[in-house]
């Protein structure tokens, strides 16, 4: 028994850190978040290149084949270089693809040859597959991550009265950006008038292979979030031993380090359970739906403290518009509530250990 | 990262697995509530320690040469889980268990390490942890209870506070200043004090909780052979540091056990209240709290799983042990009042009421869990540990 990266874990996690470090700092973030879609097709193709798209894809559609501890390091690296683009609703939309056996599209979103997204939510704003109301395929989806830069769109709809999920060319829908806070990812209104459609599954297949993506998604996005809680922190504290006041590192206060103390407290714990939540996830556990539901439930409060903390730490400072704390504080927003926020995953962790 | 068991660790579970379910006394949930006596409680979870060394169950990753099973510590982490799972009773000698053992095991003389362990292990010889002075809490390198030397003996005077379970104690790991001219973390020496010695008075303190659980010791002119000292003469403070880290870093690990079945009982207990009509559980509102409490155990669970895998690889809890203690102490306060939430007027009643859940436990561990963020150091130290020592902030005091 050994919770900690393996050697192999750790080298993947160092490369990825590498990568990205290079491809992708900061600068090259507030560059790509500038264009429309927030999704850089040369900066997506170096990462299909290193198998990044792929991770848990299995080798015969193109991916890596690895288990989710692996995509969760790739994920909390992601998180703390703030990896801008179509990264988690490709993996939402591979996992959908997986999980109803649809391997020839599998393929090619593993390879980057296509980008894909998954259209669940409706004016609802319930991510509960149950409420899922869309008729085959004429109405609205909101709230879609991606839909600009995808190629492909997985929709969740119902065909009489059963669940069935679709897959749809992004060019045959009309795609309207609802501007958000996060902008590192676009949202859209996604408005569908009986376009071509090829049917994935249905009924009971159909709510399972969204159930898995779900759970398969929210997982890499638990780890994401503890990357960039890391970032946060190491933001606020590297700022928390050079700006002096009162002739001290501001650091030195107690009120100012026992937040940094917080800090630490929350990004750990969200660590913790993230990783467990992937761990889970690879044993195909009857555990990993709740322990998934308890890493997001516990992450989606942890970063929102986690980055109130990191902006009051840098003052005046810590508001600018130039201080990077605040692209990461609007992703920790956006990511949040994706996929459901505390709320909604008690309310789901109450319905597994309490009923 | 695999939290698969290791055939090795497979048959050591199972082998305690099936040790627990023959073995876990029955009446210990009612005896719980119903023992009034504290001494009483103490004699009963004293037996049944002795009853699992006998069985090899006491200081799984001690050295088998004192008792132990010499076991990884990854073994002592399942063997919790065990105990958690059987709602088994904790052991009597907690202090030595988590905190003391541990200290003599790293910094102990081979003669120190025969004398005491395995006795420790059998709860036949109860310890407690002289520490803390009426002027040296959270500054503990403050103290001012002297040692002297004279001849071959130590000679001890001075008082220490809020020492737990100093009643029940045959022992205390006691620090002294022993060079009163040395900067003050200079001068410490950890002794090994036999609570019998002439000159040893302990008396009761009444705790916020009603019972007493801790309480003072006075040292006039008390005679302690130098063979006593753990570490070296005036290397005190690294000993104390050593307990310390014990005390936040793993001591923390054996509550889940009760976290768990805590949990698990107000559950039961939501299911039957009535809240408007309806059974408590089904509330919106109290199952936000139910569930956030039962995703915090879990963190609080795999926090613990993680620094010991760290644990098992570099030998020692570090600093980031502060982590888990924040954790475990504000998390109890938290899930006390979720159950004085479901409890409604229920909670308030105390021990003697026959209208009370529990026996009036649930009041009762409201109050207790006050302590939590105090003992082993309190939430704010632990929060200037983090930021000095982990975070690299510069020191705030
Ligand atoms: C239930 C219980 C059991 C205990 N058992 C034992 C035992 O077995 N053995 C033992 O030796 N001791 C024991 N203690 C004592 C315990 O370790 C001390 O109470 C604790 O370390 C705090 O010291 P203090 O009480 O002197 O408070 P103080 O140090 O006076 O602290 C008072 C307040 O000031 C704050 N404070 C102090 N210094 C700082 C600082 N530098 N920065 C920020 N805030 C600060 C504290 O956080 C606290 O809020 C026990 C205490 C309790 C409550």
């Amino acid at each position: 028994m050994q919770f900690g990266l393996s050697e192999s874990q750790q080298i993947l996690k160092s490369n990825a850190r590498k990568f990205f470090a290079t491809e992708c700092p900061i600068a090259e973030v507030r560059r790509i978040m500038e264009t429309d879609t927030a999704h850089d097709k040369k900066l997506w193709r170096s990462m299909a290149e290193q198998g990044f798209l792929g991770v848990v894809f299995p080798e015969e559609a193109g991916g890596m084949g690895l288990g989710f501890v692996e995509l969760a390091a790739l994920a909390e690296e992601m998180g703390r270089a703030l990896v801008p683009g179509a990264f988690l609703s490709n993996l939402f939309a591979g996992a959908a693809l997986h999980a109803a056996g649809a391997t020839k599209h599998l393929a090619e979103i593993a390879s980057g040859e296509k980008t894909a997204t998954v259209a669940l939510l409706e004016s609802s704003a319930n991510w509960d597959p149950h409420a899922v109301r869309m008729p085959t395929l004429a109405g609205e989806k909101l709230f879609v991550p991606d839909a600009e830069s995808a190629d492909l769109i997985v929709v969740a709809a119902r065909d009489a009265d059963v669940p069935a999920l679709y897959l749809v060319e992004s060019h045959a829908v009309k795609k309207t950006l609802m501007p958000a806070m996060d902008l590192t990812r676009r949202l859209y209104k996604v408005t569908f008038d009986h376009p071509a459609a090829e049917l994935l599954a249905k009924g009971g297949a159909a709510r399972k292979a969204l159930d898995h993506a779900l759970n398969v998604v929210t997982t890499a996005l638990c780890a994401e979030m503890t990357g960039g809680m890391q970032r946060m922190l190491d933001i606020a504290v590297e700022y928390a031993k050079t700006r002096k006041q009162f002739g001290k590192p501001i650091g030195q206060y107690q009120a100012v380090q026992h937040q940094c103390a917080d800090m630490l407290l929350y990004t750990e714990s969200s660590r913790s359970a993230a990783y467990y939540a992937a761990y889970t996830m690879t044993e195909g556990s009857a555990e990993a739906r709740t322990a998934v539901s308890v890493a997001k439930a516990y992450a989606s409060d942890a970063c929102r403290e986690t980055g109130n903390r990191a902006v009051q730490v840098q003052g005046g400072m810590g508001f600018t518009w130039e201080n990077d704390t605040h692209l990461f504080y609007r992703r920790a927003k956006a990511s949040e509530i994706a996929f459901g926020d505390a709320t909604y995953h008690r309310e789901r962790i109450a319905r597994f250990v309490i009923d | 990262m695999d939290l698969n068991l290791t055939p090795q660790e497979l048959r050591f579970r199972n082998e305690a697995r099936a040790w627990f379910a023959g073995n876990v006394p029955k009446d210990w949930v009612k005896r719980r509530d119903e023992e009034e006596s504290m001494l009483g409680r103490f004699e009963y979870l004293r037996a049944w320690q002795r009853k699992l060394f006998d069985a090899g169950w006491a200081g799984i990753s001690w050295p088998k040469d004192f008792g132990g099973r010499g076991a990884p510590v990854m073994e002592q982490v399942i063997f919790i889980e065990e105990m958690a799972r059987a709602e088994a009773p904790p052991m009597a000698n907690v202090i030595a268990l988590g905190l003391i053992g541990p200290t003599i095991i790293a910094f102990g003389t081979p003669e120190q390490k025969k004398r005491y362990l395995s006795k420790m292990l059998s709860a036949e010889e109860i310890w407690c942890q002289g520490f803390s002075e009426p002027n040296a809490g959270s500054d503990l390198a403050a103290l001012s209870t002297t040692g002297v030397l004279d001849g071959d003996h130590f000679v001890v005077n001075g008082q220490k506070c809020w020492t737990s379970y100093a009643w029940a104690a045959d022992w205390c790991e006691l620090v002294v200043r022993t060079d009163p001219a040395a900067p003050k973390h200079k001068g410490l020496t950890a002794l090994l004090v036999d609570m019998h010695s002439p000159g040893v008075e302990v008396r009761g303190l009444k705790q916020m909780s009603g019972e007493s659980e801790f309480g003072e010791i006075f040292f006039r002119d008390v005679r302690v052979p130098v063979a006593n000292v753990v570490g070296k003469v005036n290397e005190g403070w690294g000993v104390a540091m050593g307990t310390l880290m014990h005390e936040r870093g793993t001591f923390g690990a054996a509550l889940q056990v009760n976290y768990r079945r805590n949990f698990n009982r107000l559950v039961e207990i939501a299911k039957r209240i009535d809240r408007s009509g309806k059974p408590a559980s089904e509330d919106p509102v109290i199952r936000q709290k139910l569930a956030q409490c039962y995703a915090e155990i879990e963190v609080m669970r795999l926090n613990q799983l993680r620094a010991f895998s760290r644990i098992n690889e570099t030998g020692v809890p570090g600093p980031e042990g502060s982590i888990q203690k924040i954790f475990w102490s504000e998390l109890n306060q938290r899930f006390q009042q979720v159950a004085m939430e479901i409890l409604g007027p229920y909670g308030q009643l105390a021990h003697g009421s026959a209208d009370a859940f529990d026996e009036g436990q649930w009041a009762y561990g409201y109050l207790r869990s006050r302590g939590n963020t105090i003992e082993a150091g309190t939430s704010e130290i632990q929060r200037n540990i983090i930021g000095h020592f982990v975070l690299g902030l510069p020191k705030s005091y």
